[in-house]
């Protein structure tokens, strides 16, 4: 059985990098919430930018999206969903505060 | 699929290549999907109107047991997959089987932490908080049962059939999903969790 040469699996050290970074930095986002490490702003950020980190680190590892060779279809089709729900996302919070602090 | 020469244009690769790619645009769409759940949270999470918020309801170290294992269930699922590839159709099956006891261990938590907000009376009624609160962390528990029925059925495939070219398409695309519910899972851990306590 030939598996196409497209066919993008891992490693076995892909998949336990992986595994350890994403828990790593899981452990290190809970930590810096029960322990009240920062101010809320500053842990806000902080998580955000852990769980943001995560997610690089999942899609290089689990999805194995940095070995997609040209045309990088995979990759164009991800950015556009981003841009969708960076629009979606803020759009929503923008429209709705703005209209929260001027209806209160 | 046996060891006649395979040109670029074998219908079956094509098929496996196309396939994957169009998995890969549904679960992008199944994004905007969480996206608009997720907005609809941040948007109401607030609007408690008089029952508890997050910081009262929720219990920060069981959901770490939760991510844990799902994320271990995300690895072991890796490792059904290099076992897919090398053909070795038995070690596919056990590690499917540990990633279906994580999933399911995962479901099981859930729902318990589910039906304890409900016994204490916070239900999805209560306030627009628990019912955005629901829907978004209810929609990825539903996707996950769905991953899990979704392995029995290839289980009992594969056990069958071995891995072909067919299978193993099959098996991306399930592996995809479920990697794919674990990268969700990192948001709702910290937006509704982490964020929700802080």
């Amino acid at each position: 059985m030939d598996i196409p040469k497209e066919s993008l699996h891992g490693t076995f050290n892909s998949y336990l990098l992986g595994f350890i970074l994403s828990l790593v930095l899981t452990l290190i986002a809970y930590f810096a919430v029960a322990e009240h490490l920062f101010t809320e702003k500053v842990l806000i950020i902080t998580i955000v930018g852990l769980a943001f980190t995560q997610t690089v680190v999942q899609l290089f590892c689990f999805f194995h999206l940095g070995k997609e060779t040209k045309p990088r279809w995979n990759l164009l089709i991800f950015l556009s969903m981003a841009f969708v729900i960076a629009i979606i996302i803020g759009g929503s919070l923008w429209i709705m505060y703005n209209l929260d602090s001027r209806v209160m | 699929m046996t060891d006649t020469a395979t040109t670029h244009h074998d219908p079956l690769q094509e098929a496996y290549t196309k396939n994957v790619f169009g998995f890969w645009v549904y679960l992008m769409t199944d994004c905007v999907l969480f996206g608009i759940l997720f907005a609809t949270y941040a948007v109401l999470h607030n609007n408690t109107f008089g029952a508890p918020s997050g910081k009262d309801i929720f219990d920060l170290s069981f959901v770490l047991k939760e991510t844990i294992i799902l994320l271990t269930s995300s690895f072991t699922c890796g490792l059904a997959m290099i076992a897919a590839h090398r053909l070795e159709t038995k070690k596919v099956i056990a590690w499917f089987c540990v990633t279906f006891l994580l999933g399911l261990s995962f479901v099981v938590l859930e729902v318990t932490e589910f039906a304890h907000l409900v016994d204490v009376g916070n239900s999805w009624e209560k306030s627009a908080f628990l019912s955005s609160y629901f829907t978004l962390v209810g929609t990825h528990g539903l996707h996950i049962s769905v991953g899990l029925f979704w392995m029995i059925v290839f289980m009992a495939q594969i056990a069958r059939k071995g891995i072909t070219l067919v299978t193993l398409r099959r098996l991306t695309c399930l592996s995809m999903f479920w990697h794919f519910l674990d990268v969700v899972w990192i948001f709702i851990f910290t937006v509704v969790y982490l964020m929700g306590v802080s």
